[in-house]
């Protein structure tokens, strides 16, 4: 993959998420290059809702991300490991109760 | 009977030929986003054509077999109707011959570069979402649906077309250069797309077709307010080319048709 700032002919890389239908959250489904917001959607229509995937798109430019540094996975996520008693598992639930 | 029928033909093989003319990108787009748009609406514009001429050989399938075989100067398609088997969709796109093709000039010249590609579908785009929203009011039911669903697609085309024309025009002195000399070279393609053929005038008078001649103002108010966006000039030249309504085409039909219908005549009737 070429560094985008090394070519800077390319158009800069967005983050695509889509809604599959009324209610649901928008997902995260993958990414493309557009050169403004506007293309990024009409990009992100026909790359991603070409089989009725749709009815929402959201795009953000892949630069105004921030993600966590995998470095520090150790200490922000392995505490919760011997925490099982943050799981809802330890309540009984009454049988009419569906969806939990 | 025959005007319905050349009318309808008019309107399948303009689809079918822009339809190829943009397919031949695939795999070929400058950036792989660009390559799914264009190859989809390649797709909307065959899927169109499909429709169409399932209805033209509708149409051609109710004229009386005497007759039906003096209406096309194709040999194969011809043989076919002879043997007195009635025409399908697909015989209508493979067996014709170019002498037989209605498609205006404009849908068969060569892709060229990106700014040829684009200019051509602006001219193209913007006068059917204008021309499907009078079909659809067309007597002829079928017709009148095929248009109404195309237009949501058209109305997309003509979105991409536009956004690119103001992107391309209003970009770089290179992008600039080179969609000022396609708005150039193929504006003397546009204004066939108004000049009304014998079959047209005969379905307008019968309320099933659309009066192009009077889509003008619209479509030049749309060309020149994009023009205005993209920063581009409206060529001065006046004189059109026309002849592809009356199945007088360039030289690139045939090489098209070619391509497209080669394995139907080295394969008659092949499937898969």
């Amino acid at each position: 993959m070429s560094d985008q700032n090394n070519n800077k002919a390319e158009w800069p890389l967005w983050e695509v998420f889509i809604r599959s239908k009324a209610g649901l959250d928008h997902k995260h489904v993958g990414s493309l290059h557009a050169a403004d917001a506007e293309m990024a959607i009409e990009n992100a229509r026909d790359v991603y809702t070409r089989r009725m995937e749709g009815v929402s798109i959201w795009v953000i430019e892949s630069k105004y991300i921030h993600a966590s540094d995998p470095d520090n996975a150790a200490s922000l996520y392995e505490p919760a490991n011997d925490k099982i008693y943050r799981h809802p598992t330890f309540y009984d639930l009454p049988d009419e109760l569906k969806h939990m | 009977m025959l005007d319905h029928l050349f009318y309808t033909l008019q309107l399948a093989d303009n689809a079918l030929i822009l339809g190829h003319r943009l397919g031949e990108w695939c795999g070929h787009g400058p950036v792989l986003e660009q390559d799914i748009a264009l190859t989809n609406i390649s797709l909307d514009h065959i899927g169109q054509a499909r429709s169409l001429y399932q209805h033209a050989a509708h149409l051609t399938n109710e004229i009386p077999q005497e007759q039906r075989a003096k209406i096309f100067q194709s040999v194969t398609l011809n043989n076919k109707i002879n043997s007195g088997e009635l025409l399908q969709e697909d015989d209508l796109p493979y067996l014709r011959d170019a002498w037989d093709f209605r498609n205006a000039l404009l849908t068969e010249q060569p892709n060229g570069d990106w700014a040829y590609t684009v200019a051509r579908s602006f001219f193209y785009d913007v006068f059917y979402f204008l021309y499907y929203t009078k079909l659809k009011d067309s007597k002829d039911a079928q017709l009148a649906a095929i248009a109404e669903k195309s237009l949501k697609e058209v109305a997309y085309h003509q979105r991409w077309s536009s956004e690119w024309m103001i992107r391309l025009g209003d970009g770089t002195e290179e992008s600039k250069t080179r969609i000022q000399n396609a708005v150039n070279d193929y504006w003397q393609y546009s204004g066939e797309l108004f000049v009304m053929s014998d079959a047209e005038n005969a379905m307008l008078k019968k309320g099933i077709g659309v009066d192009a001649a009077a889509l003008k103002p619209e479509w030049d108010a749309k060309v020149e307010a994009i023009f205005k966006e993209a920063t581009l000039s409206i060529p001065e030249e006046k004189w059109m080319q026309k002849g592809g309504k009356q199945c007088r085409h360039s030289e690139h039909l045939g090489f098209i048709l070619a391509e497209l219908q080669y394995m139907q005549r080295a394969y008659p009737g092949m499937e898969w």
